[in-house]
């Protein structure tokens, strides 16, 4: 995967250098080294490379630093945040916040912390950070403390390795080529994820791109989970059949054993 | 070898579930227990959803209890005749348990209630056995034998609808049955247990089987009324893993068959006396965690 992202990055550089030089715009493009995530029996987790770089018609200007952003995102979806507490001695779920929008995954890229490289408002507007992807429109009255819930979520996610919410470094050569390493956990969700790519120059995102990588289960894997919601009663048959089987053949053989 | 779960979507170590199911087929097999009791809290322990831990296992108890069921019906220590009775209560109460475990999973209740369960039926049940356990070997050592009368009347004599059971050698009313039958199929469908650790005590001290059949009888309702909720699982709340329940029947079957060799070697009191220890350690482990103050005190669920 690795080395594929590194034949990928130089690949690039001809159609770089070669690129006239007319315009005074900044753009960004970037490629991943995978486009699919294949889920199957044994996935353990993933690694997606994801590199591009700089297209520029002119001279990169000089008064300002250049900022690379790259985030990862799975999709966003609802999730019921739960709060114990503790009732008669016991602890028990009380308050529920539903959150509206939430990614199912998120990690981020970048060699600064986030708000040292961009404005809120322009973190407001793209969509960069955790907080902005996560929309919570409002939490039930007798609930005063509902950014807790918010955080908690991002907390539990984050144990879980599904949220990377302190930057990994990205590698930037000569302002032009750059690639980050995002690690992916096992446990991710099925869906369209989506890797965006912000160049950022006063705070300000002056160019962005984005790539999908499409997270599937496959084969055997695949079969079980439709097999489980499209044919339920047929596959809950199936299941009784087998677990009828290897006991009954487990039985026979070890009576044969003795 | 990790291997990733399709229905309850995470990765878990493949070793580590076969050594589960082989731990929890050795009971199953020594005891006449499905062992879903231990089983369904390390499901959760090892991260799998509640909904799919109760679920699978209810399967997995299936393939366990019946290599067991299979062995104690060559030994001819099964009556078929009671078992159709508990059988016809379990299919009852499996199908209103799961209907429960539905609506308790839509409030974001289901585990607070699994767990209630558990602490309160394993305590009442482990103490019993326990005390039971240690008066019979307390008689044993002082050698004075009281030989248990052949016809003891109590109130189950005083009701209606009353059978013979050749094989239990009793002519009492069908009621308990059916009611004992109900409250363990219950309990199959909302704590993914097979409901041995209730039945066996339930069938020595209020129908007065003798111990011979009852591991035997308590297998056979077992493997029917965890097949029952499977499908019933599977077709309301579609978190039977397939995936999961097999490698815990791989293991399962294997420790299910030691045990029902080492369980007919072993004396019956020693062997309940260690069931009843298990069975408050679990409930004691389980209540803790109820009551102590938890690290984490939110929890996700997606929608």
């Amino acid at each position: 995967m690795r080395m594929l992202g590194r034949i990928g990055w130089l690949c690039l550089l001809p159609a770089l250098t070669a690129a006239p030089a007319a315009a005074d715009q900044e753009s960004v493009v970037s490629m991943l080294s995978q486009n699919r995530i294949s889920i199957t029996a044994n996935f353990d987790g993933s690694e997606v490379f994801v590199f591009g770089a700089v297209k520029r018609e002119a001279p990169a200007p000089d008064d300002s630093e250049m900022e690379v952003i790259i985030t990862l995102t799975g999709p966003l979806e609802p999730v019921l945040v739960r709060r114990k507490k503790k009732i008669f001695g016991v602890w028990v779920n009380a308050d529920t916040v539903e959150v509206d929008a939430a990614p199912s995954f998120y990690a981020v890229a970048a060699n600064k912390p986030l708000n040292q490289i961009v404005s809120n408002v322009e973190d407001i507007f793209k969509d960069i950070s955790v907080n902005q992807l996560i929309r919570s429109v409002g939490a039930p009255q007798h609930i005063k403390d509902s950014p807790e819930f918010t955080k908690a979520l991002i907390r539990i996610r984050e144990s879980k390795g599904l949220y990377s919410t302190e930057p990994i470094p990205i590698a930037v050569s000569d302002d032009t080529l750059f690639g980050a390493h995002f690690a992916m956990p096992a446990n991710l969700v099925e869906g369209e994820y989506l890797a965006r790519i912000f160049l950022v120059r006063n705070k300000t995102v002056v160019s962005e791109h984005s790539n999908k990588i499409d997270v599937r289960k496959v084969g055997l894997e695949r079969w079980i989970y439709s097999e489980a919601h499209n044919h339920a009663f047929t596959y809950g048959l199936l299941c009784v059949l087998i677990a009828g089987l290897t006991g009954w053949a487990a039985s026979a053989i070890f009576r044969r054993v003795g | 070898m990790q291997v990733y779960l399709p229905i309850a979507e995470v990765s878990v170590n493949a070793f580590l579930l076969l050594g589960l199911g082989g731990i929890v087929g050795l009971l199953s097999g020594m005891f006449g227990v499905g062992g879903g009791f231990l089983m369904t809290p390390l499901l959760f322990l090892i991260g799998i959803p509640a909904a799919v831990a109760v679920a699978t296992e209810a399967n997995q108890i299936m393939a366990a209890s019946i290599s067991g069921a299979l062995a104690h019906y060559r030994r001819k220590t099964v009556d078929l005749q009671m078992g159709t009775y508990l059988l016809a209560g379990g299919i009852v109460g499996a199908a209103a348990g799961v209907q429960l475990f539905a609506v308790m999973k839509e409030i974001g209740q289901i585990d607070l209630m699994v767990r209630l369960c558990y602490v309160v039926f394993l305590g009442v049940v482990g103490s019993l056995m326990f005390a039971e356990s240690v008066r019979a070997i307390l008689r044993t050592k002082r050698k004075t034998v009281y030989r248990r009368k052949l016809h003891q009347h109590s109130w189950i004599h005083g009701l209606p609808m009353k059978v013979k059971f050749r094989t239990s050698g009793l002519y009492i009313s069908a009621i308990p049955a059916l009611a004992i039958g109900t409250c363990v199929g219950v309990l199959a469908a909302i704590m993914g247990v097979g409901g041995g650790f209730i039945m066996v005590p339930a069938m020595i001290y209020i129908l007065g089987m003798p111990t011979k059949v009852v591991v035997g009888t308590s297998l056979f309702q077992i493997v029917f009324v965890t097949g029952f909720t499977t499908v019933m699982h599977a077709t309301t709340n579609q978190t039977v893993d397939l995936a999961l329940a097999f490698l815990l029947f791989v293991g399962g079957v294997i420790g299910a068959q030691v045990g029902t060799r080492i369980g007919g070697r072993m004396p019956a009191e020693q062997l309940r006396i260690l069931l009843a220890i298990l069975v408050l350690a679990v409930c004691t482990k389980l209540a803790l965690d109820l009551v102590l103050q938890p690290s984490e005190l939110f929890s996700l669920e997606r929608v």
